[in-house]
């Protein structure tokens, strides 16, 4: 949406937006035009609320910054979202096709930014913790994806308990190996349906989660993003990431790295 | 007091002084994030975007200087909170001060609670004004003397010395909030106080930092669920059992932590229901209660809404008593607001020392005060146009629609980035501190 149309869309969705208009029951859109008389080349209600549909899973997207994001901002777009999004559905004018495109670029942005990891306790209950992940869901609409079911996370309140726990668990390595085992495969299942080209690119998505287990084990704080494969370089000689290796000698490796740390 | 003067007039407000740097340049960490006044009015604090704290002193009143108060100076500034880094979420946790709250005075000292998004802090401001003198083993400069050059012995003296203010920190309370804290309040028992984050509200005493007990948690178990966060929170002023929290949704709910442990369920809940003529998109976002404030008698409690300010009775949940409009004229302009994330902007609100008069900002530099007894409302600009001490504010008024009268300010011409979204009022006397972007003001009633 350009910029000046985007604000000349929205100085008329200002005279739009006025009492009781989005309540009427609207026979069609000659009523809608009829009762402005005088504007002319009116976008139609339907355009309009679109276009606040679009302004706001925009406004959402932008949320990822370096800063984390205001989450009361976040919660009433998101309200605002799914009001929308109700009413398309009411009126019959929701297109599946649209919000899919949107909504495909936004679950990206969520993979990507989200700490795709679980507390260790979790893990061993195998439960699932979505992350909030605001409008995901409801944009798969009824294409409802494995993805947006499977996306698991914790959320930033269990970050410190991961800590806690993990320390907590150090004195059994056998089980800690277990459960990051776990955490991986869980995390092979979230993006299989990625079919990633290569192990980085798979990795590069989850570094958050790894840096959680990493922190843990070996100590290491870095200010800044790393992939998975910078963390495994860091490591002394063993590793090797073959991008042509696939998945699961990755996790045997990781596996291997990770008793060697444990145990000395 | 403020609102019925001498002969029923209304109060007349006067320029005082206005703190801050003059140029239209704003850097980032000078923007004002809070402004509070100690219990006595006799220190003022404001907190800033760069994590500073900058404290105000009344000087004593002048005798021969009748027809002023003393003037507000600068008393301490320290750098209260640092950036961070969250390394297991790589995000920055910003050092900006989101609130102070000033504890009553027990002793010489001062002290004052401040926190950023993650941490608080107990700072001790405490004044030196004599130093030790006259050291047998060391010299006035520190250096230490050769012991075989001491012939005599003398007893050092304290000696008066130029004032000098220290803050030192006496207590860090952290590691207790995942989301960002919105809202801190020191209870009536001056033991405890309550901090309050997006989803869960907690109770710490002030003489413990390792532990705080949490008492109120609305977290859904599925983050995906999560519909309303928890915007403000506030102790009763006499009831050290009473607290409310206030919503994105528009609820104000009251706890009392007699009744469990976790103030999960409310003791009441205060909202009022929608008006059906006013329905929009925008309706939830603009019923997001920024601000909650109970009045000095705990009576009455005070919440801001984007559009409004309610005087609500804690006796009736139903609805407002009072409710006061801050600037209507800008119901139509939801969508332009929504755009320029203004509509998410957090206004502050106050009550007067005696519950009569109630003050909130607004945009263009503009605020408003509303007299509860007179129904009268007035709108005032802070500005330096007007600097000139005793000046008189002359009211301002802004033209919805139609024709715009000599003076009045049309709707399209407001200036959304000059807020003021912090006002603080004196608890004793009729002075205001009034925060723009980077600037202080303040004002006195005059006195004649």
């Amino acid at each position: 949406m350009g910029e000046e149309q985007g604000l000349r869309q929205t100085q008329l969705l200002d005279t739009m937006f006025v009492r009781g208009l989005k309540r009427k029951c609207f026979d069609g859109e000659e009523d809608i035009e009829g009762t402005l008389a005088g504007f002319k080349a009116i976008p139609s209600y339907n355009l309009q609320r679109q276009s606040l549909l679009d302004m706001s899973l925009v406004k959402l997207q932008l949320c990822h910054m370096l800063v984390e994001p205001n989450l009361c901002r976040s919660v009433l777009i998101a309200n605002t979202v799914r009001q929308i999004q109700e009413e398309m559905t009411q009126d019959g004018t929701w297109q599946m096709i649209n919000t899919h495109s949107a909504g495909q670029t936004s679950l990206d942005r969520l993979i990507s930014t989200d700490i795709l990891c679980r507390s260790s306790k979790e893990q061993a209950e195998g439960k699932l913790v979505p992350v909030y992940s605001t409008f995901a869901k409801d944009c798969e609409g009824t294409q409802s994806q494995d993805n947006s079911e499977m996306i698991s996370a914790v959320t930033s309140a269990q970050a410190p308990r991961n800590l806690q726990s993990n320390m907590w668990e150090m004195e059994n390595p056998q089980e800690n190996r277990g459960n990051f085992q776990k955490s991986l495969d869980q995390i092979f299942e979230t993006l299989e349906n990625k079919s990633p080209n290569s192990v980085e690119d798979l990795f590069s998505e989850v570094d958050n989660s790894y840096y959680d287990l990493d922190t843990v084990l070996t100590g290491m704080m870095s200010n800044t993003k790393m992939g998975h494969c910078d963390v495994l370089e860091t490591f002394p000689s063993q590793t090797t990431t073959n991008s042509n290796s696939n998945c699961k000698s990755d996790l045997n490796e990781l596996d291997h790295i990770v008793e060697i740390l444990v145990e000395s | 007091m403020a609102g019925a003067g001498a002969g029923g007039n209304d109060i007349q407000w006067c320029f005082s002084q206005v703190k801050g740097a003059v140029d239209d340049d704003v850097a980032e960490a000078d923007i004002i994030s809070t402004v509070e006044f100690n219990h006595s009015g006799e220190l003022l604090a404001t907190g800033d975007k760069g994590g500073r704290v900058v404290i105000f002193q009344q000087e004593q009143e002048n005798k021969t200087q009748s027809h002023s108060r003393g003037e507000y100076n600068v008393y301490s500034t320290f750098q209260s909170h640092e950036p961070e880094f969250d390394y297991l979420k790589s995000l920055e946790i910003e050092e900006k001060i989101n609130k102070i709250r000033w504890l009553p005075q027990k002793n010489a000292a001062q002290f004052l609670l401040s926190t950023n998004d993650k941490t608080i802090k107990l700072w001790k401001i405490s004044e030196r004004d004599k130093r030790p003198e006259g050291y047998n083993l060391k010299e006035e400069d520190g250096r230490y003397r050769d012991p075989t050059t001491v012939t005599t012995l003398r007893v050092p003296v304290f000696r008066p010395m130029d004032l000098m203010v220290e803050a030192s920190p006496r207590r860090i309370f952290a590691n207790a909030h995942t989301y960002h804290i919105n809202s801190i309040s020191i209870n009536s028992d001056y033991e405890t106080y309550l901090s309050a984050d997006d989803l869960r509200i907690n109770l710490w005493h002030l003489e413990i930092t390792d532990r705080s007990f949490n008492i109120v948690d609305i977290k859904p178990a599925n983050m995906e669920e999560l519909t309303e966060v928890i915007t403000a929170a506030e102790f009763h002023p006499n009831s050290c059992n009473t607290f409310v929290y206030s919503s994105s949704k528009g609820t104000i709910r009251l706890c009392d932590m007699r009744a469990s442990a976790l103030c999960d369920r409310h003791t009441k809940l205060f909202e009022e229901p929608e008006d059906p003529s006013n329905r929009s998109f925008f309706s939830e976002i603009i019923s997001s209660i920024s601000d909650v404030k109970f009045s000095h008698s705990g009576r009455y409690m005070m919440t801001r809404d984007y559009l409004s300010v309610k005087i609500w009775d804690l006796n009736m949940e139903n609805r407002p008593v009072e409710t006061y409009q801050v600037h209507e004229y800008l119901r139509s302009k939801l969508c332009s607001l929504y755009e320029n994330d203004c509509i998410f902007d957090k206004f502050e609100c106050c009550w007067n020392g005696s519950d009569s008069v109630v003050m909130t900002g607004s945009y263009n530099n503009f605020f408003r005060m509303f007299d509860r007894n007179t129904k009268r409302d007035i709108t005032l600009e802070a500005s330096r146009e007007n600097n000139k001490p005793r000046t008189i504010l002359k009211p301002r008024k802004v033209c919805a629609s139609g024709k715009r009268k000599k003076d009045e300010i049309s709707v399209d011409s407001l200036d959304f980035n000059k807020k003021i979204l912090h006002t603080a009022w004196h608890p004793k006397e009729n002075i205001i501190a009034v925060a723009t972007t980077n600037n202080l003001y303040i004002f006195q009633d005059k006195v004649n």
